[in-house]
């Protein structure tokens, strides 16, 4: 190794920090992993932790008033699941520790609810039945999507005399479950029986079914957003072909000349660089939505145009780099036309091919600067009939109250600095 | 057959065509000035794979890195290989001018960021200048720098003021390099020493690294990148 480095180096290198960088990474629940539905093992990998201590919290929090099982259920339904990603296949062992957690969390949450904790009582109950008959159905729900995924066919539940089983075992649980809560609300009316009933059938039936709406829902959720990723596509390939295509075919007509081609490439460039990076453009408007800012917030914009148009008269390359932005409102029109004429006297002057521009807004006052590393010229031995820095800017400065300052002598190049102050109350954005 | 002397260099871009391009102006640039280190390149790789692959491998001084690539571009790449080879340094080199995209692979670990316009000389240059350990500044990432640490009113608080805030002499140096000033230019304009124009970088870049400030955290965040 040839690294050259001091001390210093050493210690400034050492202090940069570590990679705080993280990937987009989702919850997803593994399929492949599971015991009931692949939640603890998603969490598990998510947080980077054993899945054996993500199983123990849960049945430490199932103890407690049945919330580790509702957070269960609720993660159960809001997780995508998925097939991919599996870090290992689950040991026996792992497998049969799981089991006993599963059996463990569901005993602590029943002794819960039968020592009357305060609203772990339901768990007891029939309800808890109804709980665990949809517990079954969902889980065959689950794999009845997996097979679906895998053989492209409309299964709604898995195939397999067992998954059939499971799931009439299920609906016979959940049933039950709901007709003996009813049969304990004793001394109830005719009708207000029969109301109950019917209620407690669709409530049945809407658990039930609960996999089902989810698949649903999510299904129109990938619809719609594949038709807007359609109709991106189509946004930019029009916009492509409307510029960059066009740019291209004119390139191959003129490209006898390098000049014409410098100032067409540059120009396309600056084009689609504001249409992908531009307050206004592609990339801004379905981020933020700022449109009514970027359109407030025109001095930056203006200055950009400027530049953009000198660059395409005379063929020279503009670096503009603006800091802060405000309304354009007196006397900043008058900046922008004296920055513009400095950029014309560069590119026409100064023998180069790059200008840089910076312009800087503050609460006070706006600064401008043009430079080039040009030839540069003795300001004193300029032509009296040269009217361009004294009527254009200098003139137009004063006049605005303004000033310019220039530094320049053959050979170093020349910068023009303008600076101007803002009226009281301008606004900033 | 590379000497003592010499700086190798990585080079990571997915478009072969560009990675032509570059090898060709650094063999031209990067050696023809007896003075100073020559630049060669060992090595290059046209995804994040072979990037951190090649980079595990060779072990070059420097690696000149596109932002965009596919599976996570130059960030991912930095992410992965540097807890590996802390003493790598990486130059991002991109055709991008959004913020997001420049604060972010800075705030990854690149030590500076140069657009792909950039003459071979100039390249070569601010290779040998990273290299050196001094941050390479383009006048766009410094105005991008002097933007998010701008006070304005109405702006958050300040959490830690000597993350959070730039020196008025730091700033001093931003506004010269944005104003497309050299180092050497920056030092005579302010009456300061290179040196010390380095260190006010360094001190910048550091900064720009570390600082909570909500404009850079919002930045590297639409990259999903904090």
């Amino acid at each position: 190794m040839t690294i050259v480095s001091t001390p210093a180096d050493q210690a400034r290198r050492t202090r940069l920090p570590t990679q705080p960088v993280a990937g987009p990474l989702r919850l997803r629940r593994h399929r492949r992993e599971r015991v009931i539905a692949g939640v603890s093992s998603g969490i598990a990998e998510h947080l980077g932790v054993p899945v054996l201590w993500v199983r123990v919290v849960l049945v430490a929090l199932a103890g407690l008033g049945g919330a580790g099982l509702i957070g269960y259920v609720l993660l159960w339904a809001f997780v995508p699941a998925t097939d991919a990603g599996a870090r290992r296949p689950d040991t026996a062992r792992d497998r049969q520790q799981a089991v006993g957690l599963v059996v463990l969390g569901a005993g602590l949450a029943l002794a819960g609810g039968a020592l009357g904790t305060a609203w772990g009582g339901w768990l007891t109950g029939p309800l808890g039945v109804a709980l665990v008959g949809a517990g079954v159905v969902w889980r065959e729900a689950d794999a009845g999507q997996r097979t679906r995924w895998r053989s492209g066919a409309g299964m709604v539940v898995g195939t397999g005399r067992m998954a059939l089983l499971r799931v009439l075992a299920g609906i016979a649980l959940v049933t039950s479950g709901i007709a003996v809560f009813l049969l304990n609300q004793g001394d109830l009316g005719q009708v207000r029986f029969a109301l109950l009933a019917a209620a407690a059938t669709l409530v049945g039936v809407a658990v039930l079914t609960v996999p089902w709406w989810l698949r649903l829902m999510r299904a129109l959720g990938e619809e719609r957003r594949a038709r807007i990723r359609t109709e991106e596509r189509a946004e930019i390939a029009a916009h492509l072909h409307d510029s960059v295509l066009q740019t291209l075919a004119l390139i191959q007509q003129q490209s006898d000349s390098a000049r014409e081609v410098r100032r067409l490439a540059r120009g396309q460039e600056r084009e689609l660089r504001s249409w992908l990076y531009g307050p206004q453009g592609y990339g801004r408007a379905t981020q933020t939505g700022t449109g009514d800012t970027a359109a407030a917030s025109a001095f930056a914009a203006t200055l950009h145009a400027a530049a953009g148009e000198v660059e395409d008269t005379y063929a020279v390359s503009m670096q503009v780099v603006v800091v802060g932005d405000c309304v354009l409102e007196e006397p900043l029109p008058a900046l922008v036309q004296a920055s513009r004429e400095a950029m014309v006297n560069a590119a026409k002057h100064a023998g180069i091919t790059e200008v840089s521009v910076y312009a800087e807004v503050e609460p006070g006052q706006v600064h401008v600067f043009v430079r080039d590393r040009g030839t540069g010229f003795d300001p004193a031995a300029v032509a009296v009939d040269r009217h361009g820095l004294a009527d254009s800017i200098r003139g137009r400065m004063e006049r605005h109250g303004g000033t310019v300052t220039l530094r320049t002598a053959p050979g170093e190049g020349t910068e023009v600095q303008l600076a101007v102050a803002r009226r009281k109350g301008g606004e900033e954005t | 057959m590379s000497g003592d002397r010499d700086i190798r260099v990585f080079l990571v871009d997915d478009h072969a065509l560009f990675r032509t391009g570059v090898k060709a102006e650094l063999a031209r640039a990067g050696t023809a000035d007896p003075g100073v280190p020559p630049v060669v390149v060992v090595g290059e790789g046209g995804s994040v794979d072979e990037a951190v692959t090649g980079i595990g491998h060779l072990g070059p001084d420097v690696v000149l890195l596109d932002v965009h690539m596919p599976d996570g571009g130059g960030a991912e790449v930095l992410r992965r290989i540097r807890p590996e080879r802390p003493d790598v340094v990486f130059l991002a080199l991109s055709v991008s001018d959004a913020a997001e995209d420049v604060i972010a692979v800075i705030r990854a670990g690149a030590r500076g960021y140069v657009t792909k316009t950039i003459s071979g000389r100039e390249l070569a240059d601010a290779v040998r200048r990273v290299h050196a350990g001094d941050p390479v500044f383009s006048p766009r990432l410094a105005g991008f720098v002097l933007d998010a640490f701008a006070q304005r009113p109405g702006a958050a608080p300040v959490g830690d003021p000597e993350l959070d805030l730039l020196t008025p002499r730091e700033r001093d140096v931003l506004r010269l390099l944005a104003r497309g000033y050299a180092y050497k230019e920056i030092a005579a304009e302010l009456f300061i020493s290179i040196k010390t124009v380095e260190t006010h970088v360094s001190s910048v870049l550091r900064k720009t690294q570390l600082s909570n400030r909500y404009e850079l955290s919002r930045w590297a965040s639409d990259r999903r990148l904090v």
